[in-house]
């Protein structure tokens, strides 16, 4: 019996919501989306945590410019706090080393962190998953069973084609999906919303092709004033405020 | 001091275990710790014996039996096999620190001896387990 089991829900107990920030396809802003949307809604307030949960390729930390800080150990390990965020990530153990880990060794080390991260009060805790249906998405939907998934796609075939089966997958063993954002918009198009309607799931809005973002990366005041991030604030921060679930 | 939170993990397993099973009184627990994980065994033993006084549990902290399981690793690609004792002498303070929070990045710093090779497989020696837990309904 791995005794880690039994605590990771009492590790999450203060935590009121959980969102998983996932999609199938790797390079469509998972990452920027997870890092963006814990910053905005630290900024407006509430308490966030970010666990980056793409261990061989981990960025959430590179994206917020987020360096020097390490988790205090005390009964377990209390993630350091920047720009109001809790954050969480291997890279504190791995430091800027790859990590070159087969799935059963990433559901190890997910595990592992589950059970000793002391989160304490949360308001918000942003999880940044890897591409794919693997170890990290099962893990995370065999643990935490009130998630939340926020799916984001953009509007290439290739994405939308992976992220039905994510969809597929999500809806089979009957988790709660937020919603869908289109990301990197570069024209109208309405493959996403029949994508979505034909699974029954909101698209919660589209975010535009932003040329300037990459510039702003590592900086998240800089960040924080893209065109990604007040597109992003549009479609879920005033729903949030509002008090009511992410979908209308 | 993560011991710490492991330990609580073994006393709410044990805990919920004993629950489900209908046990009055437990007699025997046994714990087992993989070497990777670089438990301090005083602080763990320390840790189990104030949350277990806390816990309301039914289980005195001499029948509570901690084994290190000392761990072995295997090379994937040329299936040489040593032990996690021999590769420590080669680890900094701060790479075995690492492993001690999360054994995975064993992968990061370690490397087989013999062909060099970051994949290898943790054979046995890894993470916290309940072996068994006895008792009275």
């Amino acid at each position: 019996m791995d005794p880690r089991l039994n605590i990771i829900n009492n590790r999450l107990a203060d935590v009121k919501r959980i969102i998983a920030v996932s999609g199938g396809k790797g390079g469509i802003g998972k990452s920027l989306t997870a890092s963006t949307l814990a910053l905005g809604l630290a900024r407006k307030g509430y308490r966030v945590g970010l666990f980056d949960l793409d261990f061989c390729g981990p960025s959430d930390h590179v994206i917020l410019g987020i360096e020097g800080v390490c988790p205090e150990e005390d009964k377990g390990l209390i993630p350091p706090e920047i720009y109001g965020i809790r954050f969480m990530s291997i890279i504190y153990f791995s430091g800027s080393s790859p990590a070159p880990l087969r799935g059963g060794e990433v559901s190890n080390a997910i595990v592992e962190m589950l059970a000793i991260t002391l989160w304490g009060p949360l308001d918000f805790l942003i999880m940044d998953l890897p591409p794919g249906i693997g170890d990290a998405v099962m893990d995370v939907i065999r643990l935490i069973k009130r998630v939340e998934f926020l799916v984001i796609t953009t509007q290439s075939r290739v994405a939308l084609s992976v992220v039905k089966k994510e969809l597929q997958v999500l809806k089979e063993l009957g988790m709660s999906i937020a919603g869908i954002i289109e990301n990197m918009r570069v024209r109208e198009h309405s493959a996403v919303v029949e994508m979505a309607e034909s699974f029954g799931v909101p698209v919660l809005g589209s975010v535009d092709f932003d040329e300037n973002l990459e510039s702003s990366l590592g900086d998240a005041r800089k960040l924080l004033k893209t065109n990604f991030a007040r597109q992003l604030e549009g479609i879920i921060y005033s729903r949030i405020a509002a008090g009511g679930p992410l979908q209308s | 001091m993560h011991e710490w939170a492991l330990a609580e993990s073994v006393i709410l397993a044990v805990s919920e275990e004993a629950k489900r099973e209908n046990l009055k009184v437990i007699t025997r627990v046994k714990v087992v710790i993989g070497e990777l994980q670089q438990i301090d065994m005083d602080i763990f033993k320390f840790a189990l014996e104030n949350i277990l006084q806390s816990s309301g549990l039914s289980l005195d902290m001499k029948k509570i039996n901690v084994e290190i399981d000392k761990c072995i690793l295997k090379c994937k690609a040329c299936a040489n096999e040593w032990s996690f004792s021999e590769a420590l002498k080669n680890l900094t303070k701060d790479e075995s620190e690492s492993i001690h929070f999360i054994p995975e990045v064993a992968h990061i710093y370690m490397r087989c001896p013999e062909c060099g090779s970051p994949d290898f497989e943790i054979v046995k020696g890894r993470g916290v387990w309940i072996d068994y837990i006895e008792g009275e309904r």
